[in-house]
């Protein structure tokens, strides 16, 4: 697999250090010429200088039998236009993007650069699990694959509440994975019977998020 | 016709101040208030005096580019110094706002070329400037 990671900051350096590490074939660019020479002090020939919103740059690292291209660069237009023409002019298949401010996440999504990642948004829903007060969480959404991984409480006296797993309503298309008690995890089977106050994680087709929650919520009578 | 200009540098503002003078509609954004100055007629008239808009935003902000009016704009012309910055705005007011037609000033030939063939009306000074060069150093007379 051949990986052009753009943007040698914090992420794209560590990115490529870790993609190199799992033998993967990396090419990291870099504009500012003194980030690239200290960079370049580590990976040498892994790394190149040069514009990577400019296509001749992109052509040099051998963008056209790229498998997947990253843009972690710290300007999201850079971001959405190189991924943009790595997908759309040269055919490659798998993309990444960073989003450093979360309000431009609907750009990204217009011009179909998916997935794209926003580390405000990351950090936020790091925080909605550890103080789970919203009731549902999204732990993971691929968009693309049109699955989400989603997180609930099972409310005191909800439907699902003392119910083994196999008797739990759930609509078609969804699935409990995992039931987290008491700071531990594991892998639910049908017996298995989930309390008020367990978090069970589900993977779920998107859209089915309210007629689950119906199963999970508190009756409040 | 409403047209809306992006930027307000040395293009922005004649071309602003050409399309008022023509009896059209202008609105002009620029996250800088000073580059105001640049669509004064004289020290005496005003931009708005003249019957121009201005708004002070920032290209990428949604709000900001309602403000100045996207929804009704016929003409969008991305004309900031950011050739990336040109080009996300103007695929934003074509493909969210279906701006009817989209002018994008990108100061790189190739992708001035590869944006014009995916359905943006481009604009090269650079390649306007290389064709330029090139015919007045190649055509001249031999001494």
């Amino acid at each position: 697999m051949y990986v052009i990671i753009v943007g040698a900051g914090k992420v794209g350096w560590n990115l490529a250090r870790e993609l190199i590490a799992r033998d993967r074939e990396v090419t990291l660019i870099e504009f500012d010429h003194d980030k690239y020479r200290t960079v370049e002090q580590e990976l040498e020939h892994a790394v190149q200088y040069g514009d990577a919103t400019e296509l001749w740059v992109l052509e040099r690292a051998g963008i056209q039998r790229a498998d997947l291209v990253i843009a972690v660069t710290g300007d999201d237009e850079d971001n959405i236009l190189i991924c943009q023409v790595a997908k759309e002019k040269y055919g490659v298949q798998r993309i990444v993007a960073r989003v450093n401010n979360p309000r431009n996440l609907q750009h990204f999504k217009l011009l179909g650069i998916q997935p794209a990642v926003s580390a405000t948004d990351l950090i936020l829903r790091l925080i909605e699990h550890e103080v789970p007060e919203y009731g549902l969480i999204q732990l993971l959404a691929l968009e693309e694959e049109h699955l989400e991984i989603i997180e609930l409480e099972v409310g005191a006296g909800s439907e699902a509440d003392g119910k083994p797993v196999s008797a739990i309503s759930l609509p078609e298309g969804s699935l409990i994975i995992s039931v987290l008690r008491g700071g531990t995890g594991f892998v639910p089977k049908g017996d298995s019977v989930v309390n008020a106050g367990d978090q069970v994680m589900l993977i779920l087709d998107p859209g089915l998020e309210a007629e689950i929650t119906l199963q999970f919520a508190s009756t409040g009578g | 016709m409403l047209i809306l200009i992006v930027g307000c540098g040395r293009v922005g503002s004649a071309v602003a101040k050409r399309a008022l003078d023509a009896g059209h509609q202008v609105s002009v954004l620029d996250a800088d208030p000073l580059s105001h100055e640049r669509l004064d007629r004289d020290q005496t008239s005003t931009w708005e005096d003249a019957g121009g808009r201005f708004t002070v935003g920032a290209a990428l902000e949604i709000d900001g580019l309602m403000e100045a009016g996207i929804e009704q704009a016929d003409v969008f012309l991305a004309a900031t110094r950011g050739d990336n910055t040109n080009l996300v705005i103007a695929q934003i007011a074509q493909r969210r706002f279906h701006v009817p037609r989209v002018v994008v000033r990108v100061a790189d030939p190739a992708r001035a070329a590869w944006y014009a063939q995916q359905g943006l009306h481009t604009i090269c000074p650079t390649q306007i400037a290389i064709d330029q060069a090139s015919a007045m150093a190649l055509n001249a007379p031999e001494v």
